[in-house]
């Protein structure tokens, strides 16, 4: 006789709550042994509302379904060379940027998300995060195979990999993950489920994936459409996990304030790369930076702060700063790339008369004023043969570890800001306040901070004896996957295919 | 608390302290209102080093591709250590100079101003 169905209610409780038990012999807080030293206080885990009605086994029914249509896509995409249909060879290096430096972001998140999935006391808790996990381990899969197309044909891709522990820039990005990770289970969920995910997640999935789709990348779109369904549950368990802990304790409200400030701050920092992305990299562009800020942030972001006003949660008291920063984050990151793209894995370029014009009309207060001047000194430059890459490497803040570019945007945006303090009698350099008060918020642990720039002086990045040393060290092809995107061989492959000369 | 952890005494091994550079001490300088360099450039320099050979071999070697260097009047330059107005002494040696490690440098110039509006 063939086992009764369960109705769908009993299923649900007994794939959900029902998989939690009671401690009869050993004390319930050996077991869960990271819930309080943050600080939080949870009175009642049954208070948590499931921010989605998905159980385990429905969960892999969806997923398999997803991944069958994902993988069909990407071997037509294949066996179509559908690279060719990307608007220009240089949109190719936005991706690069992608899969070195967001993709395993996307690792780092599965394994935070496996480990609040482990160490959350709440069972409804846990079994949403123990779903992100998956999620974020399937998207960086997925990413990893939309990328390897392009990896037959491009530079730049096939070290990804190696590169995340190692390259200056994508230390910015590790260091952001490993902050989070090493923090307690709650930080780690405001940090990624609510401030990444939640807040400002749509900055960075929604200017690539319709990035890709303006620039004919059918991988990264089809990626994107796939990946959308999983971003949609993480979006209601980061506000989940932000209304749970403002419920269940008054003494909650400042500590999750602090990281609300913390996190939104190391996110948008995160998100300077987006904006050069969207600005300088796209041959066709969607918005601008600025128009996105105001969109994704100003907007949708001021209407959810509204919401959580009652909780007495408050707007960071830097959001008039990020609001002036919009009209220089783009132009700044790009000329710190292209002037040192000798140490990158992705090809830059000046920007062409058309795309100056396009910039000019999108940031009328500032690009012709600051950032036009600079490209027009760029290209006599190049014209005369002397194309300019910056000798000798940069200052970097010890909390974001982004190169010291920013400037006092509300003053005189020709000033750069520095901020420093002392620490057991040490000198630290910061790029902001914000930056500055995270550190000086817990030193411990950020005075070990792994700088690519003074680990290179110690003579741990290949050892004494110079750059050439320290770009072997990044297993980076210097002159084949970086520099120039004009006369770069990937340049030369584009303009074979496409029969140009 | 100087860190939130789960043992009340968990502590960090500074990365960047002096002895970790093999007798140098990591001084960062910048020109300012000269954004044609990015950022502030950081350098591993010997303390007994004369500020004069800085001037030349570090200074001279690291920001002299900006197409308005050579109209520098270092006569005039307004140099400041940390933060603090300073006058260096070119012939003595940066640790009598007050350099100590992970110091900033910065140095405004009147003479080179081509591109003063843009701030390059």
């Amino acid at each position: 006789m063939p086992a009764k169905k369960l109705n769908l209610k009993d299923k649900y409780r007994l794939l959900t709550r029902d998989l939690d038990w009671d401690f009869s012999y050993e004390d319930r807080k050996d077991a869960f042994p990271f819930e309080e030293f943050e600080g939080i206080k949870i009175t009642d885990w049954d208070k948590w509302e499931d921010p989605f009605r998905l159980t385990m086994d429905a969960y892999w029914k969806y997923q398999a379904e997803k991944e069958k249509k994902l993988y069909a896509i990407y071997d037509a995409f294949s066996q179509n060379n559908g690279h060719l249909n990307v608007s220009d060879a240089r949109y190719v290096n936005a991706i690069k940027i992608f899969l070195t430096a967001v993709s395993p972001g996307e690792l780092a998140a599965h394994s935070g998300f496996a480990f609040t999935g482990r160490q959350m006391g709440g069972i409804g808790a846990r079994i949403a995060a123990q779903m992100q996990s998956i999620d974020e381990l399937r998207h960086i899969q997925t990413q990893i195979h939309a990328m390897s197309h392009y990896n037959k044909f491009f530079d730049g891709f096939d070290e990804f990999s190696h590169m995340h522990d190692r390259v200056w820039y994508i230390s910015v990005v590790k260091s952001f993950f490993d902050d989070a990770r090493s923090a307690g289970p709650f930080e780690f969920m405001v940090a990624v489920g609510f401030s990444f995910e939640y807040v400002l997640t749509n900055l960075l999935f929604v200017p690539f994936m319709s990035g890709a789709a303006y620039n004919g990348d059918m991988a990264t779109v089809t990626f994107g459409f796939s990946a959308q369904s999983d971003e949609a549950r993480h979006m209601t368990l980061g506000l989940e996990i932000i209304k749970f802990l403002l419920e269940q304790h008054e003494d909650n409200v400042p500590i999750v304030q602090k990281w609300i400030d913390k996190w939104l701050w190391r996110g948008y920092r995160i998100l300077t790369v987006v904006a050069m992305m969207m600005d300088y990299m796209l041959p066709k562009k969607v918005m601008s930076w600025k128009e996105a800020w105001e969109l994704y942030f100003e907007q949708a972001g001021g209407a959810l702060f509204k919401d959580l006003e009652r909780y007495g949660i408050k707007m960071p008291d830097y959001t008039d700063l990020i609001k002036a920063e919009k009209e220089h984050l783009s132009h700044q990151a790009w000329w710190t790339f292209y002037t040192n793209s000798q140490a990158t894995a992705f090809h830059t370029w000046i920007p062409s008369d058309e795309e100056l014009d396009w910039l000019s009309a999108k940031y009328p207060e500032t690009f012709d004023k600051y950032y036009r001047p600079r490209w027009e000194m760029a290209k006599e430059m190049a014209d005369k043969g002397e194309r300019y890459y910056n000798e000798g490497l940069p200052q970097l803040c010890q909390t974001c570890q982004i190169p010291m570019i920013y400037t006092d945007v509300q003053n005189d945006p020709r000033d750069i800001v520095y901020r420093s303090t002392k620490y057991q009698g040490e000198r630290f350099h910061f790029c902001s306040d914000q930056c500055q008060h995270i550190f000086e918020n817990e030193p411990e642990k950020y005075v070990h901070a792994w700088l690519p720039v003074h680990q290179i002086f110690q003579g741990n990045c290949g050892g004494p004896g110079g750059l050439e040393k320290v770009m072997d060290y990044y297993k980076l092809d210097v002159g084949k996957a970086n520099m120039d995107y004009v006369g770069s061989p990937d340049e030369e492959r584009w303009k074979n295919w496409k029969g140009v000369a | 608390m100087a860190t939130q952890a789960l043992r009340a005494d968990y502590h960090g091994d500074r990365k960047d302290t002096e002895d970790k550079f093999h007798g140098a001490i990591l001084v960062y300088i910048n020109w300012d209102k000269h954004l044609f360099f990015y950022s502030a450039k950081a350098f591993p320099l010997d303390p007994n080093m004369p500020f004069a050979a800085v001037l030349e071999h570090v200074i001279g070697t690291h920001f002299c591709q900006h197409p308005e260097y050579k109209n520098i009047n270092w006569d005039t330059v307004e140099w400041t250590l940390n933060n603090e107005p300073f006058t260096p002494v070119m012939e003595k040696s940066l640790a009598e100079n007050g350099f100590d490690h992970k110091c900033l440098l910065r140095f405004k110039t009147a003479e080179a101003s081509s591109f003063e509006a843009a701030g390059i």
